[in-house]
C-alpha cells in the first residue's frame, strides 16, 4: 500500500511537471506572437502589408496602368504638416516609381517621427512593393525645417493575373506619422496632469 | 462501500483556523471556493442591479460620473467571471466532487489546492483596491488598448485590475494542473476513461482548457502591464505596435474562457438529468466527445468576436464557418439530454427543473449564438444589447441555473440536509421569471439598435429597459429567497439520507454517507467491471 502511494506520488510529480511544461508553452507563444503575426503579414501581405525592401522585378514592359493614390495623416501629438506632393498617379505595372511626400515641422523644436503605413485595398497589399522610403527609419526635422519624403514602390504585374485582385483599379497607400522622440515623457506628463487635475 | 465504513475514523480535527485557512482537504476547499463565489455574486449582483437602475429609464438617473459606470459594468464583468462561476463550478463543485466520483480520498496535490484558493482570494482582494482607485478600471472586462493603456487610463486602477487578474489566472492554472492529474491518476481501479462520471469529464476538458488559455491571457496582460509602465510598444500603433493584437490575444483566450465557463454547467446538467429521469445518460461516449470536440473547436473560432476589425473576406468566411461548426457537438448535447428524459420516469424535483431551465436557456442563447456568428449580420449586431442578451443568455444566466440545480442537487451530500421543498420551488419560478423579464427584452432593444456600455440611451429604447429594469427587481426577489433557503437549510433542513434521489443517482458520490465525512474513499471502492457510472 505504502508503496503504491509513493509511485503515485512520482506519477502526479510528472504528470504535474508536463502540465506546468504545456502552461509555460503557452506564454511562450503568447509573445512569438508578436513575431509570428509581423512575418505571416510580411509574407501574405495579410492586413495591408505592403512587401518592402525588395527591388523591382524586371520591367515586363507591361502596358497596363493603375491608379495609386496617397493618403497622409499625423498624430496629434507630432506638429508636423505632412502631405503628398501629388495626391494620385497613374503607373505601369512593374515600373519603379517614385513619389513624394511634404513634411514641415511647426514647432519650435527639433521633433522627430516615424511613420506607419499600410494600402488598401489589403488584398493588393501583396502585389504593392516599396523599394525604398522614408517610413523605413525615423525622420527628424528642425524647428521650421521642412523636407521631401521619397517613396520608391512599383506593383506587381501578377496583380492583374490573381482572380482576387484583377478588377482592382486603384490602390491608396497611406501613412500616419507619430511623434517618436519624447513621446513617453510627453505621455506620462499628461498623465500626470489629468491625475492631478483628478 | 456502507457508510460505516467511512464513519467509524477517528481522525484528528484540526482547529478552527488551520481547519479553515491551512485546509487541505478537499471538501474543506471547495466549501471555502462556494463561500467566495457566493459572496462575490452577491456583490456582482448589486452592480447589475444599479446598473439596470440606471437604465431604467432614459436620460441619467444617478450615476453622474460615467467612469464610475463604465468601472461598474467592467467589474460586474470581471467578477461573474473569475469570481462567481469559475470558483464555484472549477473550484467549488469540481473539488467537492471530481475526488467522491471517482473513488479518490482527496486530490492529488492538497496543499496546491489550498494556494489556489487563498491565490483567488488575494486576486478578489486587488480587484477591490482596482475599484476604489481612482474611479475604477473602466475598460470592460475585455480592457482593449488604447482605452486600457496609460494615455486613458492613467492611474494604477488598470494596474491592480491586471494584477488581480493574474492572480485568480494562477490560481485557476494551478487548480486545473490539480484537477487534471487526480482525474489522470487517481481513480478508482475499474473506472476507466470512458466509464467516468460526465461531470468528471467535463471538470477534465476545462482544466486543459484553463491550461491552454489562461498563459495566453496571462501573457498579453504582462504586455499590456509593461506597455503602461516600462516602455514597451506591443499595442502602440505609433510605436510600430498594434492595438489588434490584444484583441486577438485576448479572444484567444477568451473564447475557451466562455466554455471554460459552460462546459462544467453540462457536466452538472448531464448528472441531474439522468439521476431524475432515472435513466443512464443517452449517448454517453457522444457527450463525452462532444464536450472534448466543442474545447478543441473552441480555440479556433476566436475572431468571430471582432469582426469589425476589418477582415478580408476569407477570412470572415472561415470563422464565420468554424464558429458555426460548434452548433454540431452543442446539439449533440441537447439532444441527448432530451433524449435521455424520452421514456424516462421524470421526477420533477427542484434541480432537475433547473436543468430544464438551463436547457431552454442554452437553446436560446445558442439560437441567437449562430445568428451573431455570421459576419455580415455581427457588424450590424456588434456592441449592442443584441449580444448582451446572448451571452447573457448561453453563458451567464445558463451557468447560473446550473449552479442553482448543483447546489440543489448537492446541497444533500454537502450539508446531510434537505432543502425546504416548497421554498425552493418558489425560489426557482420566480428567480427564472425574472431573469426571463430581465433578458429577454434585451433581444429587441439591441435588434433596434441600443448600444452597451452606456449609461443613456435615446427614448425609443424606453418601453424594453424599462420591462428589463423590472426583470431584475424580480431577479432579486429571487436571490434574496435562493439565500433564505439556504439559511432554511441549515437551520431546518431535514436530515438527509445518503441516497436522496433513489435509483437514478448512481455515482459514487452517493454511495458515502450524508453529509460526507471529512475523509472518503479512504477503502478504494473496486468498479471493475461495472457499468459507466452514467
Amino acid at each position: 500500500m505504502a508503496e503504491r502511494k509513493t509511485k503515485r506520488g512520482a506519477q502526479n510529480g510528472i504528470f504535474a511537471v508536463v502540465l506546468i511544461g504545456l502552461v509555460a508553452g503557452m506564454v511562450g507563444l503568447a509573445y512569438a506572437s508578436v513575431p509570428l503575426y509581423k512575418l505571416f503579414c510580411q509574407v501574405t501581405g495579410y492586413g495591408g502589408t505592403p512587401k518592402i525592401n525588395v527591388v523591382a522585378g524586371p520591367d515586363v514592359g507591361s502596358k497596363a496602368v493603375i491608379e495609386v493614390r496617397f493618403d497622409a495623416n499625423t498624430n496629434r501629438d507630432l506638429p508636423w504638416k505632412f502631405k503628398p506632393a501629388q495626391s494620385q498617379m497613374k503607373v505601369r505595372l512593374g515600373e519603379p516609381n517614385l513619389a513624394i511626400y511634404k513634411a514641415r515641422n511647426l514647432s519650435q523644436e527639433t521633433v522627430s517621427g516615424t511613420a506607419v503605413f499600410n494600402v488598401t485595398p489589403y488584398k493588393v497589399a501583396q502585389y504593392f512593393s516599396k523599394i525604398e522610403c522614408f517610413c523605413f527609419s525615423e525622420q527628424t526635422l528642425k524647428a521650421g525645417e521642412s523636407a521631401d519624403m521619397p517613396v520608391q514602390f512599383f506593383v506587381d504585374p501578377a496583380i492583374f493575373e490573381d482572380p482576387d485582385t484583377k478588377e482592382v483599379r486603384a490602390i491608396t497607400l497611406s501613412y500616419t506619422f507619430f511623434r517618436s522622440d519624447e513621446g513617453e515623457k510627453r505621455v506620462l506628463l499628461d498623465a500626470e496632469k489629468t491625475t492631478t487635475k483628478g | 462501500m456502507t457508510d460505516a465504513t467511512d464513519a467509524h475514523h477517528d481522525h484528528h480535527y484540526p482547529s478552527f483556523f488551520m481547519r479553515w485557512f491551512g485546509s487541505t482537504n478537499h471538501k474543506d476547499i471547495g466549501s471555502l471556493y462556494l463561500i467566495l463565489a457566493m459572496v462575490s455574486a452577491v456583490v456582482g449582483g448589486v452592480l447589475s442591479w444599479i446598473i439596470r437602475a440606471e437604465l431604467a429609464e432614459p436620460g441619467i438617473q444617478f450615476i453622474t460620473d460615467f467612469q464610475i459606470y463604465n468601472s461598474m459594468v467592467t467589474a460586474h464583468g470581471f467578477i461573474m467571471v473569475f469570481f462567481v462561476v469559475m470558483p464555484a463550478m472549477i473550484g467549488g463543485f469540481g473539488n467537492w466532487f471530481v475526488p467522491l466520483m471517482i473513488g479518490a480520498p482527496d486530490m492529488a496535490f492538497p496543499r496546491m489546492n489550498n494556494i489556489s484558493f487563498w491565490l483567488l482570494a488575494a486576486g478578489l482582494v486587488l480587484l477591490v483596491i482596482a475599484g476604489l482607485t481612482e474611479g475604477g478600471p473602466g475598460t470592460g472586462w475585455t480592457v482593449y488598448p488604447p482605452l486600457s493603456s496609460i494615455e486613458f487610463h492613467p492611474s494604477a486602477a488598470v494596474d491592480f485590475g491586471i494584477l488581480a487578474l493574474h492572480l485568480a489566472g494562477a490560481s485557476s492554472i494551478l487548480g486545473a494542473i490539480n484537477l487534471i492529474v487526480t482525474i489522470f491518476n487517481m481513480r478508482a481501479p475499474g473506472m476507466t476513461i470512458h466509464r467516468m462520471p460526465l461531470f468528471v469529464w467535463s471538470i477534465l476538458v476545462t482544466a486543459f482548457l484553463l491550461l491552454l488559455a489562461i498563459p495566453v491571457l496571462a501573457g498579453a496582460l504582462t504586455m499590456l502591464l509593461t506597455d503602461r509602465n516600462f516602455g514597451t510598444t506591443f499595442f502602440d500603433a505609433g510605436a510600430g505596435g498594434d492595438p489588434v493584437l490584444w484583441q486577438h490575444l485576448f479572444w484567444f483566450f477568451g473564447h475557451p474562457e466562455v466554455y471554460i465557463i459552460i462546459i462544467p454547467a453540462f457536466g452538472i446538467i448531464s448528472q441531474i438529468v439522468s439521476t431524475f429521469s432515472q435513466k443512464p445518460v443517452f449517448g454517453y461516449l457522444g457527450m463525452a466527445y462532444a464536450m472534448s470536440a466543442i474545447g478543441v473547436v473552441g480555440f479556433v473560432v476566436w475572431a468571430h468576436h471582432m469582426y469589425t476589425v476589418g477582415f478580408d473576406v476569407n477570412t470572415r468566411a472561415y470563422f464565420t464557418a468554424a464558429t458555426m461548426v460548434i452548433a454540431v457537438p452543442t446539439g449533440v448535447k441537447i439532444f441527448s439530454w432530451l433524449a435521455t428524459m424520452w421514456g424516462g420516469s421524470i421526477k420533477f424535483e427542484v434541480p432537475m427543473m433547473y436543468a430544464l431551465a438551463f436547457i431552454w436557456l442554452f437553446v436560446v442563447g445558442g439560437v441567437t449564438g449562430v445568428t451573431l456568428a455570421n459576419a455580415s449580420a455581427d457588424v450590424v449586431f456588434h456592441d449592442t444589447y443584441f449580444v448582451v442578451a446572448h451571452f447573457h443568455y448561453v453563458m451567464g444566466l445558463s451557468a447560473i441555473l446550473a449552479m442553482m440545480a448543483g447546489w440543489y442537487y448537492w446541497v444533500p451530500k454537502m450539508t446531510g440536509r434537505m432543502y425546504p421543498e416548497g421554498l425552493a420551488k418558489l425560489q426557482f419560478w420566480i428567480f427564472v421569471i425574472g431573469i426571463n423579464v430581465l433578458f429577454f427584452p434585451q433581444h429587441f432593444s439591441g435588434f433596434a439598435g441600443m448600444p452597451r456600455r452606456i449609461p443613456d440611451y435615446p427614448d425609443a429604447f424606453a418601453g424594453w429597459n424599462y420591462v428589463s429594469s423590472i426583470g431584475s427587481l424580480i431577479t432579486i426577489v429571487g436571490t434574496a429567497l435562493f439565500f433564505v433557503v439556504l439559511w432554511r437549510t441549515f437551520t431546518s433542513g431535514k436530515k438527509a439520507e445518503a441516497n436522496p434521489w433513489g435509483p437514478g443517482a448512481t455515482t459514487l458520490e452517493w454511495t458515502v454517507a450524508s453529509p460526507a465525512p471529512w475523509h472518503t474513499h479512504e477503502e478504494t471502492p473496486d468498479m471493475t467491471g461495472k457499468a459507466p457510472a452514467e
